[in-house]
């Protein structure tokens, strides 16, 4: 059985001689016609980018550095023709005010707080869920899956007013709790109601990356580890936590970054004090009217979320070079 | 795969005195003692029983599904075995833990830890037992030496060669001076004229540190070159087992047979049975078949006869012998440069076999070649019965 391949390789050997040096370079005329396609292709994206986060995102940015007016839109315009002259003024004073009135400060520091707070959270509750769900047979793997992604399926909006439905004072957990004499809770309207409400609508964006980091994991790399003498919370900590780490940080910037902008869930299970930056932008831009200032906030969010992810890209970017590994 | 035990120097570990197994005065290093492993129906290993020795290099060896990886997985302590017990160094190992047992396993896929470098990989076993800092670093520089890695310390395992990621994974086993060092088809990554340097690379560095090793493939080439011992598995049970030359030579089956290297079976029948000889009346081999020894049997009970390719030999005259001589077709030749095969339809019941001949000369006066009418003949010593 063995001779049989062996008498057949010399063939081969012979074969790959035939085809070296001197064989013609393979012609492939498709590739011209590839060139207009793949600039199609790639064109497309790009077109949508310029044209729903590029240019609205231009617009919103010159309406930050314009001046309210009574008018229709309610701004002055960035470039006057005036007495022979054309006037372009860029107002800096909506991103002066920002830093003048502690309102701002304080809310955007609040928003990356309860960002911090819930990406924590998140953390805490997804990395068992998507780690119990990466070990689980590979048939029940699907289901749980589905089990994750099923409350997508009723609206944000609709599971957020069913919370209120819970933990309102004459709510279901209050009512739950009568029964043993205990509560009633003030939860409703308090920053636990809007910890709650976030951590439970965003948790989804964790356990996902997460359970794709995890389940792409080689087992036999915890075997190698346990072999070598490693117990198993141990090989938990010095292989299957730094080898999903990329997988942590994708949950936590899709939970992050969409929280500090969070409107809906502080607004509806919020109080008082729960001052987030979108209710923040929100009353600017509806109840004072103050579209340029309102602009400004929302400037200044894009600034202080993309810039240090830029950063940390670029670092990260520098390390996988020098690792060899782009 | 042309014959290894004869074209290949044999670098298996030679065994200065007396071996050990045949040694019966001597301790096995490692006791596996009726040992049974059942996944729901399937049984993998079927009632193994194994002694190795210390300072062995033995080879498990089978095809797919014939339980040697799981037998190999039960030392290493990932498999509990579902009866029986495997002792190491005089130590019942029922229950102890892989993190527990003082043994090391070079995995197949290496499973080298992606995140680390080459000097973390190879540490990590040595800070897990909280080795100190100082001696970590000089052994695994240590380590580094044996295996020629040196220079590539501080590199990532993404960043490696094959071959070089093969010897990364040996250090890390070899690093905690294992009882016990398991190697899974430890070669079965490396194309084939690494894998060559390769094995005796690893039989060389095996005689140095001294520890016992035991290996699992599928490549009996592998197994001949490498292993003091080998037991051919099949179907979870051992087959044979013995020295590479004791199997390839005198095998017990017709399994070992055709698995190590290549063999020409003849079916036939027990025709004389004589103390100091017997016949075997064989129509596939077209003639009687002479044996210099006798066997226990009943006349007219079926046997099989193995002949190696190369212990046979073609001419185109009639040979002088009168016994074991048969007539034939040249159908096919492979030149192999040192050797070349030649496949003979036999005449009368057509089987075809296969005959290997050293090319001596450069010219020869009698050139064998396609449909050439060819004698084929072997001495009688050469030829092995075998009853299953």
């Amino acid at each position: 059985m063995t001779a049989t391949r062996d008498l057949g390789e010399p063939a081969v050997e012979a074969e790959k001689n035939r085809a070296g040096p001197f064989a013609p370079p393979p012609r492939r005329p498709w590739r011209f016609a590839a060139g207009a396609g793949r600039r199609v292709v790639v064109g497309v994206p790009y077109l949508w980018l310029l044209a729903f986060f590029l240019l609205p995102f231009l617009i919103v940015l010159k309406i930050s550095f314009a001046e309210m007016a009574v008018a229709q839109p309610p701004f002055t315009p960035l470039v006057e023709w005036a007495e022979d002259s054309l006037n372009i003024s860029l107002r800096w004073s909506n991103y002066q005010y920002l830093f003048s009135d502690a309102l701002y400060v304080t809310a955007y520091g609040k928003s990356l707080w309860v960002a911090a707070v819930s990406t924590f959270f998140c953390l805490l509750i997804g990395y068992p869920m998507a780690y119990a769900i990466a070990r689980a047979d590979k048939a029940k793997r699907a289901p749980l899956l589905m089990l994750i992604i099923l409350p997508f399926w009723t609206s944000f909006l609709i599971r957020v007013y069913a919370w209120i439905g819970i933990l309102k004072d004459e709510g279901l957990l209050n009512q739950f709790l009568g029964l043993f004499g205990l509560g009633p809770l003030q939860i409703m309207n308090t920053d636990t109601a809007v910890y709650i409400g976030i951590v439970y609508s965003y948790l989804p964006f964790m356990i996902l990356p997460l359970y794709a980091t995890l389940e792409k994991m080689d087992l036999t790399l915890l075997e190698a580890a346990a072999d070598l003498g490693s117990r198993p919370f141990k090989s938990f900590l010095q292989i299957t936590l730094p080898l999903s780490l990329p997988g942590i940080i994708a949950g936590s910037m899709l939970v992050f970054i969409p929280v500090v902008g969070e409107f809906v869930i502080p607004d509806l299970l919020g109080g008082p004090d729960t001052l987030m930056i979108g209710r923040v932008l929100w009353s600017e831009f509806f109840s004072n009217r103050d579209w340029p200032v309102a602009s400004a906030v929302a400037v200044a969010l894009l600034l202080v979320l993309v810039i240090p992810i830029m950063i940390f890209q670029y670092y990260q970017g520098k390390q996988q070079e020098r690792e060899g590994r782009v | 795969m042309q014959m290894p035990a004869q074209t290949q120097p044999a670098a298996a570990a030679k065994p200065n005195k007396v071996a050990a197994w045949r040694d019966p005065d001597a301790v096995p290093y490692v006791r596996i003692d009726g040992v049974t492993k059942r996944f729901g129906d399937f049984v993998a290993v079927d009632s193994v029983s194994l002694n190795i020795y210390r300072g062995e290099l033995f080879a498990l060896l089978g095809g797919s599904g014939s339980g040697k990886t799981t037998l190999l997985r039960m030392l290493a302590g990932f498999e509990q075995p579902s009866e029986g017990r495997i002792y190491i160094d005089g130590v019942d190992m029922s229950g102890v833990p892989p993190y527990d047992r003082p043994v090391n396993m070079m995995f197949q896929s290496y499973a080298l830890f992606p995140h680390m470098t080459v000097e973390q990989n190879i540490a990590f076993g040595l800070k897990q037992d909280r080795v100190p800092k100082g001696e970590i670093a000089t052994r695994v520089e240590e380590a580094l030496a044996l295996v020629q890695l040196r220079p590539f310390a501080k590199r990532k395992p993404h960043q490696l060669s094959g071959g070089q990621r093969q010897r990364v994974a040996l250090a890390r086993s070899l690093v905690k001076r294992p009882k016990l060092l398991l190697l899974d088809e430890p070669l079965g990554a490396l194309d084939k004229k690494l894998r060559e340097e390769t094995q005796f690379e690893l039989v060389n560095i095996q005689e140095k540190v001294g520890i016992t090793f035991v290996m699992v493939t599928h490549d009996q080439e592998e197994a001949m070159t490498m292993a003091s011992r080998i037991a051919v598995m099949n179907h979870g049970r051992i087959a044979q087992l013995g020295t590479p030359s004791e199997i390839y030579e005198f095998p017990n089956s017709r399994f070992s047979a055709e698995f190590i290297g290549s063999v020409n079976l003849f079916a036939g029948r027990l025709a004389v049975d004589e103390p100091d000889h017997c016949v075997i009346a064989s129509e596939e081999a077209g003639c009687d078949i002479h044996i210099e020894h006798g066997v226990t049997g009943t006349v007219g009970q079926p046997l099989w006869v193995a002949l190696r390719p190369e212990k046979m030999v073609l001419s185109k005259r009639r040979p002088d012998a009168a016994r074991n001589l048969t007539r034939g077709r040249v159908v096919e030749i492979g030149y192999l440069g040192s050797l070349s095969i030649y496949h003979v339809v036999l005449d009368g019941s057509g089987k075809r076999i296969r005959i290997t001949m050293p090319n001596i000369s450069r010219h020869p006066d009698e050139d064998i070649t396609w449909e050439d009418e060819v004698w084929v003949t072997w001495e009688a010593g050469n030829a092995v019965v075998l009853n299953q």
